[in-house]
């Protein structure tokens, strides 16, 4: 493989409750997925805060995923349908920061799906590579 | 008080009672057909003839119908009333030689045959239906038409009646079950069928609901009881020598404050009715896991026996089966019903199949068809071994249909289960008698309800979702809401038991300690930066966030967060944080991760 081939860098906000759990079964599972991804744990996908996913972004991410309870399952009541309508408006401003929406997603993954949370982080890096750098940090480089 | 003589014995009596009355109290038999307790004296069997010696008129009366006076003598058992009851048993036996009651009574008072011509009627022309139908319902929907040798009970002119309600009290006092109500009313009678029994078998408009209920105290259904809906009857209340029975009782609402909840609200059976292919209502003798519970026991329609169906009558049972077929999975393990394993499914079936032999008989032919045997309990491999060995066959392999369209002379007249045997690889058509099939366990049909009330969720087969699947298993994402049971997920009773005592366990601690543990990562909001949106108090969940309208902020209230940051993600001016994930901490993990990545 190409040493210099590009790699991109997910920043994954995942719910305590599943997909954090998810990841750790798929880890506990000996499941592999791409190291890509680089995780950081919140209580509720409820509480990523539009800031978090833009300084992502700012300080250099490829991508962002945040991963939250099916509907209806969520553990705090519903905090993943108000992640669901941040990400929606996200979806919108983004793009007039230059960062392509299908940079940022958000799945649900419950606790016992390890095996989704690897296929998800799969499928987002093929995707990202497909895509290559944002134009942000194009720019940046440049 | 006044004192009555009867057979010697002088015996003290309230004003107004009868001399049966009087004598039954004093425990002194007087056979009699005719009367029944809720209704007015009616003379009519001359049965409880009794002989009035001294003190009154004298001579043979009927001891129903006259009054106790004061200082009568009365034989209830010399030869003048013992021959005077023969002739009459004699004369009844003529009319109705095959009813069982009479027979007996005509046995025990020596009587064996008759000398009249003999009838072959069922009715003793006692008159209690009529009498019920009129004095207690309100309604005289029947009347005695005719006289003497022609009597009979009819609605008037054999027509079906327009006021029968078909409430079936004339059925119920009648001493030789002779009516058949249905025949009465215009209205097609509704049976109430026992919920405790699944419907197997019927029960009355009041009714303990079953023999180990707690309180063991009837209730009355109020959809179907006479009095509640007409005011008529009433019945239940008379005959009830503590008086406890109060038709004025209404629902009641009670508020109790407690310390901690655990729910056990148990599963629903599944019904089978809509997979059509197993025949479940339509061929009498498929049986659910729940109705062969009930058949085989000791208080349930059959009194413990495995007994078939009748064809034409649900509720008639009628011997026992040659060949069964336990049909594991149904619902349970199916793509289009429950992805779910209902767990205890394996090991009922076993039982059931040990249950058959053992009841009915070691040649009666039992089939389980399985997709996997899950014996996975303490003892439960060893059961399996065992039921293998008493004859019982196991096929690999999930039965697809139940048929009674025979295709050889072995099948005619019997239920075929088609089905596949994985293991020999070849399709079976096996015929039996009798089909049971073991359906999924359900949640609750108002889980989703329960679980809204008490703030917790619900998993995505539908159950209650515990807090942590290995480390939480009874807490909710509710403190001090914990869960007990099968409406978690389907278990059996070891397990049940288990996570009760678990429950339990954890509602003590809780309440027992005097004081909650709050988790530090609950939100706080900054009074110095809160604008007072009040935003906030709207996206929580809990309802944990007030308003202070002297200082004009949101306050959290730090006991009932739960800290799932809802609040701090919105937090137009940043006020509101959860505690270890402030803006700052992630951003310093953003950064972390990112300077490290590339």
């Amino acid at each position: 493989m190409d040493e210099n081939a590009y790699e991109p860098t997910i920043i994954a906000f995942l719910c305590n409750w599943c997909t954090f759990t998810a990841a750790d079964l798929a880890g506990t599972s000996r499941l592999t997925y791409p190291s890509n991804v680089k995780i950081v744990r919140m209580m509720c996908s409820g509480m990523v805060d539009p800031k978090y996913v833009l300084k992502s972004f700012l300080e250099g991410a490829d991508g962002v995923l945040i991963g939250g309870c099916w509907p209806g399952d969520c553990h705090y009541i519903n905090g993943n349908m108000k992640a669901r309508r941040r990400v929606a408006l996200l979806h919108e401003v983004l793009e007039r920061f230059g960062v392509e929406k299908e940079r940022l997603w958000l799945r649900w993954v419950a606790a016992s799906e390890g095996n989704m949370f690897a296929e998800t982080v799969k499928e987002m890096t093929e995707q990202l590579k497909k895509m290559g750098p944002p134009s942000t940090k194009q720019r940046a480089i440049a | 008080m006044p004192t009555i003589t009867i057979n010697n014995k002088a015996i003290q009596f309230e004003e107004g009672k009868t001399i049966l009355e009087v004598a039954r109290s004093e425990k002194i038999d007087i056979p009699t057909l005719c009367h029944n307790d809720a209704l007015e004296p009616y003379g009519g069997c001359r049965l409880c003839i009794v002989e009035i010696m001294a003190g009154g008129p004298r001579g043979l009366k009927t001891s129903c119908t006259l009054k106790a006076t004061d200082g009568l003598v009365v034989e209830t058992d010399n030869e003048r009333v013992r021959k005077s009851r023969r002739m009459t048993l004699e004369l009844l036996l003529a009319r109705c030689p095959n009813v069982p009651i009479i027979q007996t009574l005509a046995r025990a008072h020596g009587v064996s045959s008759s000398r009249f011509s003999l009838d072959n009627e069922d009715c003793i022309l006692c008159g209690q239906c009529v009498r019920v139908c009129k004095e207690r319902m309100g309604v005289a929907a029947i009347g005695i038409f005719n006289r003497g040798a022609k009597k009979y009970v009819a609605t008037p002119y054999q027509q079906l009646s327009e006021v029968c309600r078909s409430c079936g009290a004339c059925a119920s006092v009648c001493p030789t079950g002779c009516i058949d109500f249905t025949t009465f009313s215009e209205k097609t009678p509704v049976p109430l069928l026992s919920e405790w029994n699944v419907g197997t078998r019927r029960r009355k408009a009041i009714s303990i609901a079953f023999e180990q209920a707690v309180p063991k105290t009837p209730v009355i259904d109020k959809n179907a009881c006479v009095h509640l809906n007409t005011g008529a009857c009433g019945i239940c209340a008379d005959s009830c020598v503590a008086k406890a029975i109060n038709f004025d009782q209404q629902d009641e609402i009670e508020s109790v404050k407690v310390g901690a909840i655990i729910l056990a609200t148990g599963f629903d059976p599944m019904d089978p009715t809509p997979l059509k292919e197993y025949g479940y209502g339509v061929y009498p003798n498929v049986f659910t896991n729940l109705e062969f519970e009930r058949l085989s026991n000791a208080t349930g329609p059959t009194g413990g026996k495995l007994l078939m169906r009748d064809a034409d009558d649900r509720l008639k049972f009628t011997r026992p089966p040659e060949s069964v077929a336990i049909l594991h999975c149904i619902g349970s393990r199916d793509l289009n019903y429950h992805e779910y394993c209902s767990r205890t499914c394996c090991m009922y079936a076993l039982k059931y199949a040990h249950l058959l032999k053992d009841k009915v008989g070691h040649q009666v032919q039992v089939y389980n068809f399985y997709i996997d045997m899950r014996c996975f309990g303490k003892g439960y491999e060893e059961f399996y071994r065992r039921i293998q060995s008493e004859g019982v066959r196991m096929i690999r392999g999930k039965a697809v249909r139940v048929t009674d369209r025979a295709q050889s002379e072995e099948e005619q007249g019997k239920l075929v289960v088609i089905a596949e045997d994985t293991l020999s690889q070849s399709l079976l058509r096996v015929p039996v008698e009798m089909v049971v099939l073991c359906t999924a366990m359900e949640p609750r049909k108002d889980a989703v309800d329960i679980a809204r009330t008490f703030g917790i969720s619900i998993g995505s087969d539908g159950f209650f979702l515990e807090e942590h699947p290995k480390l939480e298993p009874v807490s909710t994402a509710t403190a001090g809401v914990f869960l007990a049971g099968a409406c978690q997920g389907p278990k059996d009773i070891p397990d049940a038991v288990a996570q009760s005592k678990a429950a339990a366990s954890m509602a003590q601690a809780l309440i027992s300690l005097g004081e909650v543990e709050v988790h530090p990562m609950v939100s706080h909001i900054d009074p110095d930066i809160c604008i007072g949106c009040r935003v906030c108090i709207g996206l929580c969940a809990y309802g944990a966030i007030e308003f202070d309208t002297r200082r004009g902020i949101s306050v959290v209230n730090d006991a009932v967060c739960k800290g799932c940051g809802s609040c701090a993600g919105y937090c137009p001016s940043g006020a509101a944080k959860i505690g270890h994930f402030t803006d700052k901490q992630i951003f310093a993990e953003v950064e972390g991760l990112l300077a490290t990545g590339s």
